[in-house]
């Protein structure tokens, strides 16, 4: 049995495109490795006030967020649609984490 | 032609039966854009998200009402989950390898790189429990307060999600692989679609280890 089929012929499954998105991937990986050092190293090295520490830790988890949503997910050139459905899913989850931070902000006026 | 007239017309007669084949399983769906599977995954993640955000704003909720909440860099074993979160990101480049190696019509690597995610996870899982198991022996329990009980909820629910990925991964990497043979591009479809929820699985811990282990 060949284990080599063609699976298809369009520009997207392309070779040449494919070998360039795999270094990409390996970019990412790097990427997503430092920032995982830079994380813990920040927390151990940097005697920084819990609220400036959560801000940071917060940051470079979003930037590793945004590469792996970005390039692995492939967020960054997907269907209008999946955009869509991702835009509603945000405002319903920024709806959850406004709610705790709403009465944090309640208790800290009264 | 909408999608249930597509249905009936590429019903396929086998020996009598009529075979009913499922549209848009390789082909993206006109009005979508996207492959049936696709969206099907997307909408679910979507749902995950909000589970898992329920728990990160009754994180936030448990943290802020507390009188004293404990750091998590003294409290929990902060080298076993950093090992973790290197491993979890090996697992999602392997993937994209995988269904690259697939899209170049390379079954053989396509199936060793599904197979080193499917360590990964294992790895992950093994190193979890090592994990636990030093939480139980300093009489670290989920009842022990609301930062054990939190601590314990997400990790597991985030655990059994890795538990449900290995067990898909583990099916393509054996039966599942059969398809391939009839259905190449499918089979690469497939591995793309659990792709899509092994990286969600993956940005979900890299959310979860500094807000547990680090702050």
């Amino acid at each position: 049995m060949t284990e080599h089929v063609e699976v298809h012929h369009d520009s997207h499954n392309d070779p040449e495109h494919i070998k360039r998105e795999v270094r990409i991937y390996l970019y990412v990986f790097g990427s997503l490795a430092v920032l995982t050092g830079a994380t813990v190293a920040a927390r151990y090295l940097l005697d920084l006030p819990m609220h400036y520490a959560i801000i940071l830790a917060l940051i470079i988890a979003a930037a590793k967020g945004t590469l792996v949503a970005g390039f692995f997910m492939h967020l960054l050139s997907e269907k209008k649609l999946i955009y869509a459905i991702l835009a509603l899913t945000v405002v319903f989850f920024a709806f959850l984490i406004w709610l705790p931070l709403h009465d944090i902000a309640d208790k800290m006026g009264k | 032609m909408d999608a249930h007239a597509h249905a009936i017309d590429a019903g396929h007669d086998h020996g009598g039966h009529h075979e009913l084949e499922i549209p848009f399983n390789v082909a993206p769906r006109p009005d979508t854009g996207v492959y049936n599977a696709k969206l099907g995954v997307w909408l679910f993640l979507a749902s995950e998200v909000m589970l898992f955000g329920a728990l990160f704003s009754s994180l936030i909720l448990l943290r802020t009402g507390a009188a004293h909440w404990p750091v998590g860099k003294d409290t929990l074993h902060v080298l076993p989950a950093t090992i973790n979160t290197f491993v979890l990101i090996l697992s999602s480049v392997t993937v994209v390898l995988a269904w690259a190696n697939l899209r170049l019509g390379d079954l053989k690597m396509g199936r060793i790189f599904i197979g080193v995610t499917l360590l990964c996870g294992l790895i992950f899982m093994l190193i979890k429990a090592y994990e636990y198991n030093l939480s139980f022996s300093h009489e670290h329990f989920p009842k022990t307060n609301n930062f054990f009980a939190i601590y314990f909820t997400m990790t597991g629910l985030h655990g059994l999600h890795v538990l449900g990925g290995m067990i898909v991964f583990a099916y393509f990497l054996t039966f599942g692989s059969k398809m391939w043979k009839t259905e190449p591009a499918r089979f690469t479809n497939r591995i793309e679609v659990v792709g899509l929820y092994w990286h969600f699985v993956d940005l979900v811990w890299i959310f979860l280890f500094p807000t547990l282990y680090l702050l």
